[in-house]
């Protein structure tokens, strides 16, 4: 469980979250939308710890992320995030990329991770791709691989930083049916997009943010068909 | 005008010492590399730790290194840390010397490689649980290297070209020094330096064709 409370974050003097309160339940989808800089994106990378928070409390299966002498680099383990740039590592194959961080981290043998990472590329539809380098493959491509290395960790939550914002429109679909997929096996996921049709149909909760607040929580018939935050009414009024 | 009689036999004939004293200097220039790589690694993760000690000390070292006098780098070796009590043999005052002024250099090439890799690398890295350091060992470094590589062979022939400063160390086994005791005792000084400039010239073309087939084979991506 994924307890965030009363959670401020501000670089410099822009205040990018302003008491943010949210539970992620084991095995829900969560999807967050809203506007650029609502700060959507902020929340993700403070779930895991890549970004420090001023006040509050996030609380990963009773582990407070942001304690002192919390042990981030273990608790990264459990929490994959796939962020808008995939960041494929260009010195290594598509295998390579995925087998590093089991060897380094988790300390699996040769034999092991490989068998980790052929079985992660296998289900994103990478099986062809293992001795290609990053810079031979298509953007979706490059993505699903950042997926299947975040997977090859065997996290128990994945959060999603717009994974498909940097993706040529043809390549969407590659990525979202991903991401279905591992929706559908009841992996417990924060998806922060723009794909209003992804979110409606994959969520079993959708959060609108709106300058660093969240308006408005709800399941995704009731937040598209029936927002009740004017900003909400705002937002997908202009986005559909 | 010129009353000069070559006697460019006399200089083939030593041939064979010189080509001794080449594979010195060779076997300086490879080890002062080595060691100046070793150094130049630890420096940029000085300058990378945030410790403004460590920082401080690795900034001094490429500062020095690469703004005073390569000659006054490896006499500092030699007689310079000679009057403290530590005696080097011209041989490791030579390597000494030459594996500073190449640490500096080639920290300085890493600072330079590290800016065109995106901080966004390391961020996935540490976001799959590794430490800093494994996140450069393993993502950044070998992306450094390959950046950096061309530049750095550069200095590798800057580098079999400094070993012929170690005559004024009294160093006498490298190509410099036996080519100054052969003219020492000939005074066939245009011969003697000749033959040994042509015997630079092709180590040095040598290992920069090395390096440029062994970019070509290494970095595939």
């Amino acid at each position: 469980m994924i307890e965030i409370e009363n959670v401020h974050k501000s670089f410099g003097e822009l205040k990018v979250l302003k008491g943010i309160d949210l539970t992620v339940s084991k095995g829900e989808v969560l999807t967050v939308i809203g506007g650029s800089g609502s700060g959507k994106s902020t929340l993700l990378t403070c779930i895991n710890g890549l970004e420090p928070i001023d006040s509050g409390r996030i609380v990963v299966d009773g582990t407070d992320v942001h304690a002192r002498g919390t042990d981030l680099n273990k608790l990264r383990r459990k929490i994959g995030i796939v962020f808008q740039q995939w960041n494929a590592f260009p010195h290594l194959t598509v295998l390579e990329n995925v087998m590093l961080a089991p060897r380094k981290v988790l300390g699996l043998s040769k034999a092991e991770a490989e068998e980790t990472a052929v079985k992660q590329l296998t289900h994103v539809g990478l099986a062809e791709k293992l001795s290609v380098y990053p810079s031979r493959m298509s953007g979706g491509q490059q993505q699903r691989m950042a997926i299947a290395r975040a997977l090859a960790m065997s996290p128990e939550y994945m959060l999603f930083d717009e994974v498909t914002s940097a993706l040529d429109p043809m390549l969407v679909g590659e990525v979202l049916d991903t991401l279905r997929m591992l929706a559908s096996e009841g992996m417990t996921m924060i998806c922060v997009t723009h794909e209003m049709k992804f979110a409606r149909e994959v969520s079993d909760r959708v959060a609108f943010f709106h300058q660093g607040i969240m308006a408005e929580i709800a399941a995704p018939e009731q937040l598209f068909d029936a927002p009740q935050h004017p900003e909400t009414k705002k937002f997908l009024a202009a986005t559909h | 005008m010129f009353n000069y009689t070559f006697h460019w036999n006399q200089a083939l004939r030593s041939l064979p010492q010189m080509l001794d004293g080449a594979l010195v200097t060779l076997q300086i220039a490879i080890l002062s590399m080595a060691i100046g790589l070793a150094i130049a690694i630890a420096l940029t993760l000085f300058r990378l730790s945030g410790n403004r000690i460590l920082s401080g000390f690795a900034t001094t070292w490429v500062e020095v290194a690469r703004n005073t006098p390569a000659l006054f780098q490896i006499y500092m070796a030699h007689f310079g840390l000679g009057n403290f009590g530590i005696h080097l043999s011209p041989y490791t005052a030579l390597l000494v010397g030459i594996a500073f002024n190449n640490a500096g250099y080639l920290a300085e090439n890493f600072r330079g490689a590290l800016k065109a890799i995106p901080d966004t690398q390391t961020r996935a890295g540490r976001s799959l649980g590794m430490t800093s350091l494994q996140a450069f060992r393993w993502i950044i470094m070998p992306q450094m290297l390959r950046i950096a590589f061309l530049p750095a062979t550069n200095q590798m022939v800057w580098a079999i070209l400094m070993t012929s400063l170690g005559v004024t160390v009294g160093m006498n086994t490298d190509l410099a020094g036996v080519t100054q005791e052969l003219n020492a005792r000939s005074f066939r000084t245009f011969e003697f330096f000749a033959l040994a400039a042509v015997i630079y010239y092709v180590i040095a073309k040598a290992v920069t064709l090395a390096a440029r087939a062994f970019a070509w084979r290494m970095f595939r991506y």
